[in-house]
């Protein structure tokens, strides 16, 4: 697998013979296993393997939650309950599985922010791009459909209101959620439905995360300074990698079980942090919690949901021009669902030469105000639509579509970059030559 | 129902203006120090019993608490009843049973593997979760790192509702027809009126006015071991009982989450020296070529 050349798997003895010509798994995992990984990696490549490991703990803690759940309007909340005070360790099973979640969220917009700032979007990676933004809305809507499933209040009335969103769809709005819920509101069907779908999503995630990595296995790993790995031969390639086992794994796993220690702490201390009261009440058709709000992963997304209302000149042009087609609410859907399709796009609407954000003076400065933005509209959209909150929410909102449709083409024509590294060799050499060079005194009475 | 949920999706999608929210920051929360508290706070034996006492003299009349069983009252880190005990009080109960009187039901005494009855009034809303259903100070988009230290507020906020009961303001008394319920400087949910409003809609006092009628008044119990029977310290008994019936397994989550982060804490540091001596060859090459 991949262009970079290296060592291939040799079946040696007999057996191994035997197997490898019939099915050459073995290879195939010492491929990928061993593939050639950029050595000068930062702290920021270590995400992929936090979300793997993230896929598989919500899987395995989803199957054994499923084995006791039942998805019936009547029943859920209290098989919930039950599962948090009869079944062995449910609780805690349910709480890793709940927070699992945040986690999950955490590790895959670090990971995106990695791509975004590095470059790791740019040709040739754009399809390993477009199935990671495949991946994250896949994640959204299984993370959705999962909140669902104890059919608490925030549970139900939040439901109501995402499902509404497809309501706003002009002509065939009310069909589509009328499809979409199985019935002309929130009830049986829906959590029946969403209970089959939770269940079978992840499965496809784990699917695409294969597809993802094949990808990236097949352009190699970005890194951080953007430069490719020398792929004359295989001397030279090696010059710049090393093989991502042993070397990428256990610094990987030492970053996961730091991040695992915080989890724990949260899982362990305080599990409901990240959640809401309400989903404590049962679901109840009749009664509508105050102030309805989605978990905090979604509320950037949602902020942009909320910010483009009928007072903003933008809608009512939209509308204007459209003959009212496009009202307000159907203006926000398209934003929300917009501000995501931006961002798969960047590798189109980068115009830079130059891939790592490392040699872009001008763009990191913009890439700090989107992370800033990011987390403006995070805070924005858990805040009630008044005051001064709505302006705000446009604002942001404005510079997360500016930034990829107005920000991103322009700077690679008008800013001067800096030149990268030769090669990744030396980039590595120049970052620890220096480094050690500086502890040296403090490491000399070892020697 | 379907306007109401269009209506719903309306007030969330921000598109009226008048987007309820609710006054939670217009009630007053006492915050009571309660033993349960913290990573290694845990709870007090003695305060779950008398709060188990508090809730069948008291709360039981109206209220229900059907997602714990009898036996639930024997379990450790819980009341910790003696089993005979705990049998003994599952008979004060009665429960209805389906498969007796050759299928048509009949009621019998409690068993410890049944749970508590429900609430007997549609009013009264079941206890079982309340402590978590109720955030008293923190708010769960408040940046509360404090909920580490101290919870959510659930248990406090159970306290101040039941010491929250004042006499109503004068704005209130002046009304020509009196508010219904109680005026309760904790309760959020309920009827305010007008008179008592600021011009720009602020409330001038606290809290709302609830349906439920003061519960406790200070002396409503006796307590076998003594323990003070002020309307704060019954309370607080009360509250920290309902911290338990919410989440019965608290101890064990704490001392699992204990034992994870020091597995946790000790496997970081042998990664980092493996990764350490893993790369040191490298990293010293890279310092020789530089």
């Amino acid at each position: 697998m991949g262009g970079i050349p290296h060592d291939h798997y040799e079946p040696k003895t007999k057996g191994e013979k035997w197997l490898d010509s019939r099915l050459p798994i073995v290879g195939l995992l010492y491929g990928t296993l061993m593939i050639p990984t950029p050595k000068n990696l930062n702290w920021m490549w270590i995400w992929g393997i936090v979300l793997t490991f993230t896929l598989a703990l919500q899987i395995i803690t989803g199957v054994v939650l499923a084995m006791h759940y039942v998805p019936d309007v009547d029943l859920a909340f209290a098989r919930v309950e039950h599962i948090m005070r009869n079944v062995n360790g449910g609780h805690m099973i349910r709480y890793f599985h709940m927070n699992g979640a945040s986690l999950f969220f955490v590790a895959v917009y670090a990971h995106i922010f990695r791509g975004l700032y590095y470059g790791s979007y740019k040709a040739p990676r754009e399809v390993t791009w477009i199935i990671g933004m495949l991946i994250f809305l896949l994640m959204m809507g299984t993370a959705f459909m999962g909140y669902v499933l104890p059919w608490g209040q925030m549970s139900f009335h939040g439901t109501a209101v995402i499902t509404g969103l497809f309501g706003a769809i002009p002509f065939v709005g009310e069909s589509v959620q009328t499809w979409l819920l199985g019935a002309s509101a929130v009830g049986q069907p829906a959590l029946n439905r969403f209970f089959s779908l939770h269940y079978l999503l992840p499965f496809v995630i784990a699917g695409l995360v294969i597809v993802h990595i094949w990808a990236f296995h097949t352009t190699g790993n970005n890194n951080p300074t953007g430069v490719e790995v020398r792929r004359g031969s295989k001397a030279e390639a090696e010059k710049d990698t090393l093989p991502f086992w042993p070397y990428f794994v256990i610094k990987d796993l030492f970053a996961l079980a730091i991040i695992l220690a915080v989890f724990v702490a949260v899982v362990g201390f305080m599990p409901n942090y990240l959640g809401h009261p309400d989903n404590y009440i049962e679901a109840n058709p009749l009664a509508t919690p105050a102030h309805i709000v989605p978990e905090w992963y979604f509320l950037p997304f949602y902020a942009i949901l909320r910010a483009f209302d009928n007072t903003v000149w933008v809608v009512i042009i939209a509308e204007w021009v459209s003959f009212g087609i496009i009202d307000a609410k159907f203006f926000g859907v398209l934003a929300m669902f917009g501000a995501i399709v931006v961002m798969a796009l960047a590798p189109w609407l980068d115009t830079s030469s130059v891939r790592s954000g490392r040699y872009r003076p001008m763009f990191k400065w913009w890439f700090a105000i989107l992370v800033v933005d990011f987390f403006i509209l995070m805070w924005v959209g858990a805040m009630p639509a008044e005051g001064i909150y709505p302006i705000i929410a446009l604002i942001a909102s404005t510079y997360w579509f500016g930034y990829f449709l107005v920000i991103l083409p322009l700077l690679g024509v008008i800013e001067k970059p800096l030149t990268p590294p030769a090669t990744i060799e030396d980039d590595f050499n120049a970052h620890y030559g220096s480094k050690a060079a500086s502890g040296e005194t403090a490491a000399s009475p070892a020697e | 129902m379907f306007r109401k949920l269009t209506l719903t999706a309306a007030v969330a999608l921000g598109m009226t203006t008048g987007a309820a929210y609710a006054a939670g920051s217009e009630t007053h929360v006492e915050d009571f120090d309660f033993s349960f508290e913290g990573p290694f706070g845990s709870f007090d034996t003695n305060q779950l019993q008398r709060g188990l006492q508090v809730y069948t003299e008291i709360c039981s009349a109206c209220h229900g608490l059907k997602f714990v069983a009898f036996r639930n009252l024997s379990d450790e880190g819980g009341p910790m009843l003696p089993d005979d005990q705990m049998r003994a009080y599952a008979e004060f109960y009665d429960v209805f049973d389906q498969a007796l009187f050759d299928g048509e039901g009949d009621f019998r005494p409690a068993t410890p593997a049944d749970q508590f009855p429900e609430s007997s009034l549609s009013n009264a809303p079941d206890l079982s979760l309340m402590a978590k259903a109720r955030a008293g100070f923190h708010g769960p988009y408040g940046l509360g790192i404090n909920q580490f230290f101290k919870g959510m507020g659930g248990p406090e906020y159970i306290a101040s509702l039941l010491t929250g009961y004042e006499e109503e303001p004068q704005c209130a008394l002046d009304m020509e027809i009196p508010m219904d319920g109680y005026y309760n400087t904790a309760f959020a949910a309920g009827g305010y009126p007008d008179e008592c409003k600021y011009e720009d809609g602020s409330h001038k006092y606290p809290g709302s006015w609830i349906g439920m009628a003061p519960p406790l008044w200070g002396d409503d119990v006796e307590f076998a071991d003594g323990h003070s029977t002020e309307l704060e310290h019954v309370s607080e008994d009360i509250a920290a009982f309902l911290m338990w019936t919410a989440e019965p397994k608290m101890m064990a989550r704490k001392q699992a989450g204990l034992t994870g982060v020091i597995f946790l804490t000790i496997l970081s540091v042998l990664l980092y020296l493996t990764n350490k001596r893993l790369w040191a060859p490298h990293k010293s090459a890279a310092k020789r070529k530089d």
